[in-house]
Formats: structure tokens, C-alpha cells, sequence
């Protein structure tokens, strides 16, 4: 295998915007409801029908806007591209084309090996989703349902900077966690909220790009990984084989783990784009940009200087910790009172490793923050040791419960009594004679021998510092 | 040219309608051409009469909603709630 | 004079001072709708019992102490306006089975003034046609000349009203639908400024050119008409926040000191000379009561026809996607696949002219194409309008004919698309603009058909140009001509 082909990856991304209402009508946007429930005569294109832009949905693309440092475009034209297809009621999708809201911005996204890289945003328009065909119900037919078409979208374009599966998966993490933080989308992968598709091509390095391949589908950040890793391999063979690469689109079939073309939708799509006669050019006030601008939440790079300068945390665990703003939330309950450093330790070590282990995400984490601020107290106030609270960690994330209830009940209080250690102590050294004349002959090593034998004795609960302090003493004594 | 056009807009030409189709675009993009002896260089296309930005509504639910039963009233095929085509192949 | 010959202000005052009820003027209207539907097929639907529901409704109103200046009276609409509950075809086989879930803003608002929607009125397919034989249920005819055409595309509107079937009509203008049948027909039409008259509801043409206006026998009606159908409408992002008029109280004004320019690109070749000949003298009666005349050039009016006949098509292209046989309109019986439901439902539930223009409007958008055709129209329609802008720094209105000629022959140009568009020469670059323009009847050819006078103002200046045909009409009786209709 030829190491020398560089991965080039651009990423298409579209987020549905949580408004209350459909981008051009006053229809409900919530998720589940029966089929075509939430239709009107605008968002069934009924003859006569106009649409009306949702101020909400524009406020959001500002938010966005102004989050990636982009220039705002303060005069935006819809568009109408025209296709057919049973989904797109009208005939064609309204879009930004010419003109979009927001124009170029970037992202600085953290990569796994630490440094940090810059990913710039070509551009962020807004348009209408779709509605869904349900192919599975009926024989032969497809039923379509259109209570999605209309919903806001925020399709989010970025240039072709990634260089690989693993940034283009920090990439969109990134993007993902911002949208949250914006709260301008719940980001809800399952439910479709949050779509990705990713233009892949590869080329020996300094040579201009190769023909990519547009890989739709990708509903979770473990396709976006597996479809490039696979979309890499097939380009390459058949580089490497002396073929080329079709520009096409492909599916990422999610069962198989593998790409396949879309040989239905490759007819010449020529989408006769032209300004919608309906709608007149967006123009952005100062005023508006200014409102949205005082209203924007804590951004994710500004909550990480935060969490650098008021815990003095090494810039990647501050990193890490604000990568959702869930996990820093959660990281600033935890911390609050306690050892800043400690709790991050804890959040980024024990919880972080234990949701990965489960494959669950922090907003479904079983633990609660509180709980294991009161973890951390407890390992400060010496009612239990470190060890002990990896235990008690592990019984919360299993079981639930809380801390005191469980220190209580499982009898796992720490030892700190002076003379019940001794006692324990005296009983080792009498039944290991032999070890304890050879530690005074000089054998240091047999230290940790002894303090095994208390710990041990004592379940884990003696205090550690107060086991080799007194170890030490008593041995020296004897 | 007649043939791909008519696909694009999705209209089923029969072959014995493509000639006459192909006659009358023909007299109409003759008609047309005259515009290109127009110069026009540096004049913003002007895609609307109207002078004004678009207007935006609040991001609130409509209070009367229409019965679906009505909305889809028309539809040639509907079973369960949903509007049923032949089936769509991805 | 008969119920049925009186105009929108008599019956207003006719049923306001009881000397019939609503009720009863409907009835009469209703008998003679239906009775010439034969003749004239001025009709899509007739609404028997809804129309007679609401005019009980009005009077009723009325009873209660409602004086709303046009409860009770009767109007129909072009089959393009939406009606809740009732067929809306657009003149169409693609919605011949269309019933619309909603009212039409335009709808909405003559109900709301407690006026009797009696049906629903023939017109060119999708409003693609003018004269009125591109309708899929069958051509309407003159009342003047059965054997000619009544114009288009509100060809209905304005046979209905020239035959004396109804007093008031809804129509659409794009490149002149309202203002070339009211010539033809010998009635009163007015094409309002671009975003007076809300579209929601009104089945899309051409977005950025469709404009709903009133039809009736006089300007003075149609003043009225305005007063309830302009206004602005959340509903249309391009109603104009400044629609709503007091346009019946503008009317009575003096001419003295008007200016009227009067471009000489209107009357040159191709201008009938019985047409020029009756115009000129309508603008001498100005002339004669006060105004002036400038003259005006529009050189880039001879480009509005080719540039309307890319634009209009290609938004129109765009626009009637929508039909596509799945949720209301159409659907081919023959269609096996999915490919098979959009190619067959869209042949046959189109005419010829809609097919024509659909294929025209996708090409002069398709990739390659786009800057050569639609953004040259575009730019074009920048200069046109740039046109009027200049002369209407200098005059306050301009006049011209509507048509080059009377009223064609039935299938004298439908054989030939590009000689029918020729006939909107006059008319369609008031559309490209967006200024408002009226037609009303100026005098008779010596076959006896209607010559309509146009008159053109500047944005907004829709109070004004009623109010000059208003002037003209209180000193003329072309108006109030009436043709034979019935004994032909
Ligand atoms: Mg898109
Ligand atoms: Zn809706």
C-alpha cells in the first residue's frame, strides 16, 4: 500500500433550527407526530400558497454567524432550486444559492494528539427541509409525509481542510457541540436534526484535488469515521490501479460499512436555480445583529479561557471539558468547592472513561453531577480515601444511589482512629518477623509489603497518610 | 435540446408532438433573440418591482389549523394520513 | 334599468335604500349566469346555493344594521382566486377536481364586505393565453361578436361583465389579462400597482408580474372594488405595507393642469387605425377639459415582449411544479412508476400553451442558458422600467391604446403562439415595471366592437388613473353601451 495519497475532506452539514415554527409557515416543527399533522397550505405547496420568512430561523443563522467570526451577508437572496421528488412539495427546495446569510468564518477544532487546527467555513445559508417517504407501510407505493418539509435548515458548508476521518470527526463534534451551545438546534443525530454529508477525494500531497465522491447519510460521527476510512480505500484501489475516480454521489450503508453509488439521482441535475419571485432580498439590520449579538450564551473557546484562568486548568483539559456544553456544565457543578484540578481528573478520567465504556453520552450520564461533587468532598473532608471513591464512583455509575447512603451502608467509612491503626499494625509485624527484621537490615523495598498488609487488614479503609506515618514509626521502634 | 427539456420539466412529449414542440420554441427563441442586440453591461438585473426587503414573521404557531381531512381532501391517493405514490427507489 | 344593468354604486344604493334585497338580485344574476352559459361559457362554476346562502347572510347583516357600501352584492371570481370548499380548476384539467382547502386573501376580503360570490369565472389555462381558448373547459366568446374572442386571460371577468351577467369580477393581470379582455369586451379593468392587491391565495403565474385587480363596467366601480380588495397581507412577503387606499374617495377630481404623456412607440406600426382614431379623441377630451400633452419616450417598450416572454416563462416553469399528480392535482391514470406519475400526470394535465411555456421557462433557466436569457430579461426589464421612471418625471400619467386592434376572431392566431404574445404589446411592460394601469372603453370600431383607452400612472398613482377614467366616463357613455348578445 502507497502511503503517499493525502485525504482531502469537506464537510456539508445541516442542521435543522429549533424554532417553534416551520421556516415559511406558522406549522409546528416537533419531531413525532402523526403524518402530515403539521401541514398547511403553504408547506403543501397548495396552488396559491406563499411563504413568509420566520424571523426566528434568521436570528439563529446570525448566532451561528457571529459564533464562527463570519462575515454576515446584510443583504441574503432565497433561491429556488428545482427538482422532482415526491418529498419536495413544490417542485423545487427555497435556499440561499448567490447570496447567503452568513458568509466565510472558521472553527479551531482540537485534535485528539493535542494541537489545535483551524477549519474555515466557506459559508452557512438557510432553506427548507424536505418531507420523509416511507417506503416499508405499502405494497408496491411509497406514503409520504410531510410534516419535516418546511422545517428551518441551516446547511453549514466547510472548506476542504480536513485531512483525515479523525479531523473530520473533531470537526463536526465541534460544530456539534456548538450548535448546542448556541442553542440553536438540539442536535439530535437520531431524529435527523443534525445531518452530514462529506465531499472525499484524495491526491498526492501539493498536487491540485482529485474528483471527489459526496457521501450522503451520515447520521452519527461512527459513519462519518467508518464511511471515510472506506471511502479512502476505494478511492485508493482504484488510484492505484490506474482508474479514476467517478464524480458521483454515494449512501453510506451503515449494515454493510461500506459506500454505494446512487445511480438513481446521477441524471443531470440541473436545478435551474433563479431568485424566488415570492420573497424579497433578506436584509440584516444592525440593530437585529447587535440584539442576537448581547444575547449569545458563553461560547465554547471563551468557556475554555474561563476554565483555564478560573481553575487553573492545562488548556487541554480545559478543552476537553467545554467540547460540550453539557460536559462543562457538568464540570463546573462538580468543581464548585471542590479541588478544580481533582474534579477534573475525576470528570475527564472515571466518568468520561466509565460513559465510554457504556457508549452512552453526558446528557444521559447516570450519575449526577452533585453526587459526584459529593464524591470529591467526601475524599477531602477524609471520610473515605481515593480508593474507596473509585468503588463508591463505580456503585453510583452501576446502581445509582447516593454517596453518603452508600458509604454508610457498605461500612466504607475511612479509618482515622490512631490506635486502631497501631493495633493493626502491631498484628503484621508480629506475624512477619522475618520481613520486619529484614526492612531494619536496610530492605526498603519491603515498605510497601507492609502497607499492603494494612490496607488489606483494614479493607482499604485506613487512611493511607496516617498508615505510613505510623508504619514507619512502629517499625523503626521495634 | 426539445427532448431533454421536456425531461427536465418532467412532461411525457410523444414523439409525434416533438416536431411541432420543436417548431414553436424555435419561432419563440427567434422572437426572444432581439434582446441579445441590447447592451446591457454594468445594468443590475432587476428580479423584482418592488423596492422593499423581506418581511419576517414571529416565530409563533398559527391558532386555526385546517383539517387534514380537508387538506388532503384532493389527493388522488391517500391511505393512513399519508399521500401514496408509486414506489420511491433510492 | 333592470337589476341586472346596473352597476356596482346603483345596486349599492339600491339595497340600501330596500328596494331589493340581496337575495333577490342574486337570484336574478344566478338565472342569468346559467342561462348564458351556452352562449358566452363565461362560467367554470356557478354557486347556486352558496351564493343564495350568502346573500341570506347579507341580508341579514343588513337587517342587523350593517351598512357595509357593498353587502349584498353580487361578484364571481377568476377560477384562479382559491374558495374554501369549492372547486378551483385555474382553467385547467390539472385541477378539475381541485377543491381548495382555503380562501384566497382577495376571497376572503369581498366576503368579509359582505359581498355574494356567485362562481367561479372562465379564464386562459393557468392564465397562459390571450383569448380565452387555452381554457380546458372550452373558449368564452365575445357578447359583442360571438364569433370573436372575449381576450385573455380573464376573458370570463370580462364577458360576464360586458354581457351584463354580473356587475363586478375579479381578474389577474400579468402581461395584460385584465386590461386587453376589459378592451375587447368594451368594460372597466384595472391592473394595480405590484403589491397593492395581496396574491396569496391566487394561483401563481408569474410571481414577480401577477397582479389581481378589479373588473366592472366603470372605474368608479372598480374604485369601490379596491377600496375592500387592496390592503396589506402578512400572508404575501410581496404585499406592499402601504396597500390599502381610500380609492373611492379620490374619484371627482378636476384634469386642469394634468400632464399625459403620450409615447409615441404606442402608436406606430401595427396600431389599427380605428383603434388610434378613438384614442386619440379620448385624449383630446382631456386635452379639451385641461391637461396637457408632453410627449414621452419609451424606447425599450419595442423589448418587453421578448423579455416578458422569458421571464414570465421561467418563473411560470417553476411555479407549476407543484402540479405533479400527488396531493391534489392530476394524476395519470397509465402511470406505473414513480418517473411515469410526474411525465404522464404533467402531459396530460397541461395544455399545449402551459406545456409550451413550462419547456420555454426550463430552458432559459437550464444550466448555460441562465445568463444569456433570464439575467439579459432581467437586466432588460431594468431598462423598461428605467423608461417610465424618466417619463413619469415629466408627466403625470401616460395614455395609450390597450390592444392593437379590437377583438380577433376565434382561432385567428391560436395556431400561432408568437403572433397571439404580439398582441400584448402595449400592456406588458406595465407589468415588468410594476406601475399600476387601467382600461376603459373609449369608442367602437365600425364592426362595433369596444377600443379600450389605457392609462398608466406611476407607482401608487392607482387613485389617480381611476379617478381620470372616472372623469372621463361621467362625460361618456361607451361604458354603458350593451351588446346584443342575446339575440345573436
Ligand atoms: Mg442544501
Ligand atoms: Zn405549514
Amino acid at each position: 500500500m502507497s502511503m503517499a495519497w493525502e485525504v482531502v475532506i469537506g464537510l456539508e452539514v445541516h442542521v435543522q433550527l429549533n424554532t417553534r415554527s416551520k421556516i415559511f409557515c406558522a406549522c409546528s416543527t416537533a419531531f413525532g407526530a402523526e403524518p402530515n399533522a403539521h401541514t398547511c397550505p403553504v408547506c403543501l405547496a397548495m396552488p396559491g400558497a406563499l411563504p413568509v420568512l420566520n424571523e426566528a430561523a434568521v436570528d439563529k443563522a446570525i448566532a451561528f454567524g457571529l459564533a464562527i467570526g463570519a462575515e454576515l451577508n446584510h443583504r441574503s437572496v432565497f433561491a429556488r432550486k428545482n427538482y422532482f421528488y415526491p418529498d419536495l412539495p413544490k417542485g423545487y427546495q427555497i435556499s440561499q444559492y448567490e447570496i447567503p446569510i452568513v458568509g466565510r468564518g472558521h472553527l479551531d477544532v482540537l485534535l485528539p494528539d493535542g494541537i489545535e487546527k483551524r477549519i474555515n467555513i466557506t459559508r452557512a445559508h438557510l432553506e427548507e427541509d424536505a418531507g420523509k417517504s416511507l417506503h416499508e407501510a405499502y405494497a408496491g407505493e411509497s406514503g409520504i409525509d410531510l410534516n419535516r418539509a418546511g422545517t428551518p435548515l441551516l446547511e453549514i458548508v466547510s472548506e476542504p481542510d480536513m485531512r483525515s476521518a479523525v479531523e473530520a470527526v473533531a470537526y463536526l463534534k465541534k460544530l456539534h457541540a456548538l450548535v448546542r451551545y448556541l442553542d440553536i438546534s438540539d442536535g439530535n443525530m437520531q431524529e435527523g436534526s443534525f445531518r452530514c454529508d462529506a465531499n472525499v477525494s484524495l491526491r498526492r500531497p501539493s498536487e491540485p484535488f482529485g474528483t471527489r465522491a459526496e457521501i450522503k447519510n451520515l447520521n452519527s460521527f461512527r459513519f462519518l469515521e467508518k464511511a471515510i476510512s472506506y471511502e479512502i480505500l476505494r478511492q485508493q484501489d482504484i488510484l492505484e490501479a490506474g482508474g479514476k475516480v467517478v464524480q458521483e454521489t454515494r449512501l453510506f450503508d451503515a449494515n454493510h460499512g461500506e459506500t454505494r453509488s446512487m445511480r438513481s439521482k446521477e441524471e443531470a441535475n440541473d436545478y435551474r436555480y433563479f431568485p424566488d419571485p415570492d420573497l424579497l432580498p433578506l436584509q440584516l439590520e444592525e440593530k437585529r445583529i447587535e440584539r442576537v449579538r448581547v444575547a449569545l450564551p458563553e461560547l465554547p473557546d471563551a468557556r475554555k479561557a474561563r476554565f483555564i484562568e478560573q481553575y487553573g486548568l492545562p488548556v487541554y483539559d480545559a478543552a476537553v471539558l467545554t467540547a460540550a456544553r453539557e460536559l462543562a456544565d457538568y464540570y463546573e457543578i462538580v468543581a464548585t468547592g471542590q479541588d478544580a484540578k481533582l474534579a477534573a481528573n475525576w470528570v475527564m478520567g472515571e466518568l468520561l472513561g466509565a460513559l465510554n465504556k457504556a457508549g452512552l453520552e453526558i446528557d444521559s450520564c447516570p450519575v449526577a453531577a452533585e453526587e459526584l461533587r459529593q464524591l470529591l468532598a467526601r475524599i477531602a473532608d477524609q471520610t473515605i480515601s481515593g480508593k474507596i471513591a473509585k468503588e463508591i464512583f463505580e456503585i453510583l455509575f452501576a446502581e445509582g444511589g447516593s454517596v453518603d447512603a452508600i458509604i454508610e451502608a457498605r461500612g466504607l467509612r475511612q479509618i482515622t482512629d490512631s490506635s486502631a491503626i497501631v493495633a493493626m499494625i502491631d498484628e503484621i509485624i508480629q506475624k512477619n518477623p522475618q520481613q520486619a527484621a529484614d526492612y531494619r537490615a536496610g530492605k526498603e523495598k519491603l515498605f510497601g509489603f507492609f502497607v499492603g498488609q494494612v490496607m488489606k487488614a483494614s479493607q482499604g479503609k485506613a487512611n493511607p497518610d496516617q498508615v505510613n506515618a505510623l508504619l514507619r514509626e512502629r517499625l523503626q521502634a521495634q | 435540446m426539445v427532448k431533454r427539456i421536456a425531461q427536465l420539466s418532467r412532461i411525457a412529449l410523444p414523439d409525434n408532438e416533438l416536431p411541432q414542440m420543436a417548431r414553436q420554441l424555435e419561432r419563440i427563441f427567434s422572437l426572444v433573440a432581439e434582446m441579445q442586440s441590447v447592451p446591457t453591461e454594468g445594468v443590475e438585473p432587476m428580479a423584482h418591482p418592488l423596492d422593499l426587503r423581506q418581511p419576517l414573521r414571529p416565530d409563533e404557531l398559527r391558532q386555526e389549523c385546517l383539517s387534514r381531512e380537508d387538506l388532503m381532501a384532493s389527493a388522488p391517493r391517500a391511505q393512513d394520513g399519508l399521500f401514496l405514490v408509486p414506489k420511491v427507489i433510492e | 334599468m333592470e337589476l341586472h344593468q346596473m352597476g356596482v354604486a346603483e345596486l349599492s344604493a339600491g339595497l340600501r335604500n330596500k328596494d331589493f334585497s340581496a337575495v333577490e338580485l342574486s337570484s336574478t344574476l344566478l338565472q342569468r349566469l346559467r342561462q348564458a352559459q351556452d352562449s358566452l361559457n363565461a362560467c367554470i362554476t356557478i354557486s347556486e346555493e352558496p351564493g343564495l346562502e350568502q346573500a341570506r347572510a347579507a341580508d341579514q347583516r343588513r337587517a342587523q344594521g350593517d351598512s357595509a357600501p357593498l353587502l349584498g352584492i353580487p361578484l364571481a371570481h377568476k377560477d384562479i382566486f382559491c374558495t374554501r370548499g369549492q372547486r378551483t380548476t385555474c382553467g385547467s384539467k390539472m385541477l378539475a377536481e381541485f377543491v381548495s382547502p382555503y380562501d384566497a386573501t382577495v376571497v376572503q376580503r369581498f366576503q368579509k364586505a359582505g359581498m355574494v360570490t356567485l362562481g367561479k369565472l372562465n379564464m386562459d389555462e393557468f392564465a397562459m393565453g390571450s383569448s380565452n381558448e387555452t381554457s380546458f373547459f372550452g373558449a368564452v366568446r365575445n357578447p359583442w361578436d360571438l364569433t370573436r374572442v372575449p381576450g385573455g386571460s380573464s376573458g370570463g371577468s370580462a364577458a360576464a361583465l360586458a354581457a351584463r351577467l354580473l356587475p363586478a369580477a375579479t381578474g389577474t393581470d400579468t402581461g395584460g389579462s385584465i386590461r386587453q379582455p376589459a378592451a375587447f369586451c368594451g368594460v372597466t379593468g384595472l391592473k394595480p400597482t405590484y403589491g397593492r392587491v395581496s396574491r396569496y391565495g391566487m394561483i401563481a403565474f408569474a410571481s414577480s408580474l401577477d397582479q389581481g385587480g378589479p373588473m366592472a363596467r366603470s372605474a368608479a366601480d372598480c374604485a369601490l372594488l379596491m377600496d375592500v380588495m387592496a390592503g396589506h397581507d402578512p400572508l404575501d412577503s410581496t404585499s406592499h405595507p402601504q396597500a390599502a387606499g381610500r380609492f373611492s374617495a379620490a374619484l371627482g377630481r378636476s384634469v386642469k393642469g394634468l400632464r399625459i404623456g403620450v409615447p409615441e412607440e404606442f402608436f406606430g406600426e401595427g396600431l389599427d387605425p380605428e383603434v388610434a382614431q378613438a384614442v386619440q379623441e379620448a385624449i383630446q377630451w382631456y386635452v379639451r377639459e385641461g391637461a396637457e400633452i408632453r410627449p414621452v419616450h419609451l424606447p425599450n417598450n419595442v423589448h418587453a415582449v421578448s423579455t416578458y416572454y422569458v421571464l414570465a416563462p421561467a418563473e411560470a416553469s417553476s411555479n407549476l411544479s407543484r402540479f405533479d399528480g400527488i396531493r391534489y392535482s392530476h394524476r395519470s391514470g397509465s402511470a406505473v412508476d414513480l418517473q411515469d406519475l410526474y411525465l404522464l400526470s404533467r402531459y396530460e394535465g397541461f395544455g399545449p400553451e402551459v406545456r409550451r411555456r413550462i419547456l420555454v421557462g426550463s430552458y432559459v433557466l437550464s444550466a448555460g442558458y441562465y445568463d444569456a436569457y433570464y439575467r439579459k430579461a432581467q437586466q432588460l426589464r431594468a431598462l423598461i422600467r428605467e423608461d417610465f421612471r424618466r417619463a413619469f418625471a415629466e408627466v403625470d400619467v401616460i395614455m395609450g391604446p390597450t390592444t392593437p386592434t379590437p377583438a380577433f376572431a376565434l382561432g385567428a392566431k391560436s395556431a400561432d403562439p408568437v403572433a397571439m404574445y404580439l398582441a400584448d404589446i402595449y400592456t406588458i411592460a406595465v407589468n415588468l415595471a410594476g406601475i399600476p394601469a387601467l382600461s376603459l372603453p373609449c369608442g367602437f370600431s365600425k364592426a362595433g366592437l369596444p377600443i379600450g383607452l389605457q392609462i398608466m400612472g406611476n407607482y401608487f398613482a392607482d387613485e389617480l388613473i381611476l379617478g381620470l377614467g372616472d372623469a372621463y366616463q361621467r362625460d361618456s357613455d361607451w361604458h354603458q353601451q350593451e351588446p346584443g348578445w342575446e339575440e345573436q
